[in-house]
């Protein structure tokens, strides 16, 4: 409770802050007050194209944060077994993390055009940090928990279970955690670059050709809020199946 | 049937064990004694099928074994109930383990994490699920380590009674823990 009080007196005095800003500067391209981004957004929210920008835009996300985390925890499970598939893909994963996400989205509206440029973004952006983390999870098993199941010869439904997925889960969420934020903000600016119609990368790319900050700022607060609610969804669930397996 | 023929094992320049060879008999639990260091782990390793000896042979047949290792080997992130259940499946419902587990000092436990609890219960939930689970040979490797002489004594009972008539070897550097236990010494 104490906790949450500081972190909320901690926005509030960072959201005087601003609005002292914005009001000093007293621009309303360069910097619009916090009090205009909430009135904005209060009429965008009101639009039935907002929802459905939100609905465009997320459902490519998330279809490409799924896609990276069921592509990525496949590979690291075969790199982890087979030596010349982890060598065979290293160069591979490496490059793929260092690419900036503006050439993956030039890349990519060449191949696919730019309706579902962000699927294919973010399961880019995704893939490399789940199979990371996932390997690394992979290697820190317990050679004596496999032994020790071996020896019980515990059926392979529990044993994946209890030996593999609880030892792994702990990387799953920190990975998949990474990652979906990742995949907001590369997701979003490649909408930015590609300009699909209806998308959220779509009003933000409208704000900027006609000066609208406060659509630019009520955008963002949108995209922050929807990228926290994604992850505390995510992790919830991961929680919950991580809890079922702790008690099995 | 469990029998160990001529085994030598070696680590380096350190000779463990030695033409080591005995029958163990079925029904029976038989201990074997020695200071630490002088192979008793590995030659339950051995017996176990975990390690090869260099030479020399073990026979037995395709018997369930359990076995409760030195080093507890418990899931850390399981709940010491899960990681009897994991061992033991649907068979012992949760309310019997949680009161198996009282038996030898471990009330309300069941729903701890592993690596919530200190080495004395971890050792004792590592017995439990060695002693629950379905087995036709059990192997225990110094059961009692760690815990204090209070709980040692309640669980060597609790041990006691769920072992006799069940083909066991465990392994010890204490003489009246096989005075307590067993129905035969071997001497390493």
């Amino acid at each position: 409770m104490k906790k949450a009080l500081m972190i909320a007196a901690s926005v509030l005095a960072w959201l005087i802050l601003w609005q002292i800003l914005a009001m000093s500067i007293d621009s309303r391209i360069i910097l619009v007050t916090p009090i205009d981004v909430a009135r904005r957004l209060w009429e965008l929210i009101r639009e039935e194209k907002f929802w459905k920008s939100i609905l465009f835009s997320m459902a490519r996300i998330l279809l490409g944060f799924a896609l990276g985390l069921t592509t990525g925890t496949i590979l690291a499970v075969v790199s982890g077994k087979v030596k010349f598939i982890r060598i065979l893909f290293a160069p591979l994963i490496s490059v793929m993390k260092s690419i900036p996400v503006a050439s993956f989205t030039i890349l990519a509206l060449i191949w696919i055009g730019s309706k579902d440029l962000s699927v294919l973004v973010s399961f880019l952006i995704c893939v490399p940090i789940v199979c990371a983390n996932m390997l690394e999870g992979i290697d820190n098993l317990d050679p004596n928990l496999e032994e020790m199941s071996r020896v019980f010869k515990i059926p392979f439904g529990r044993r994946f279970a209890g030996v593999y997925l609880s030892q792994l889960l702990p990387y799953f969420r920190s990975a998949s955690r990474l990652a979906i934020g990742l995949c907001w903000k590369s997701g979003v600016a490649a909408e930015v670059i590609g300009i699909p119609s209806g998308s959220i990368g779509e009003r933000l790319y409208m704000s900027k050709v006609y000066l609208e900050t406060a659509d630019l700022f009520a955008w963002t607060t949108v995209i922050i809020l929807l990228s926290w609610l994604c992850e505390r969804i995510f992790i919830a669930l991961v929680n919950l199946l991580q809890r079922r397996i702790e008690r099995m | 049937m469990l029998k160990a023929e001529k085994i030598c094992k070696s680590f380096g320049d350190n000779t463990v064990l030695s033409d080591f060879s005995h029958e163990f008999k079925s029904s029976a639990v038989t201990a074997v004694l020695g200071k630490s260091g002088c192979g008793k782990s590995t030659l339950l390793d051995i017996l176990m099928g975990i390690q090869q000896p260099d030479s020399g042979n073990v026979i037995r047949g395709s018997e369930r074994l359990s076995v409760l290792f030195q080093e507890n080997r418990l899931c850390e992130n399981l709940t010491a109930s899960a990681n009897i259940r994991l061992v033991t499946g649907k068979r012992i419902p949760k309310l019997q383990i949680a009161a198996e587990l009282a038996t030898v000092g471990l009330e309300g436990i069941e729903n701890s994490p592993a690596r919530t609890l200190s080495g004395g219960m971890k050792r004792r939930v590592a017995l439990l699920r060695a002693l629950l689970a379905e087995y036709d040979i059990l192997f225990l490797d110094e059961p009692f380590k760690g815990l204090d002489e209070d709980t040692k004594q309640l669980v060597m009972n609790y041990c006691k009674e769920k072992i006799v008539g069940k083909t066991t070897v465990f392994v010890t550097h204490d003489i009246s823990e096989c005075e307590f236990l067993a129905d035969e010494i071997v001497r390493l």
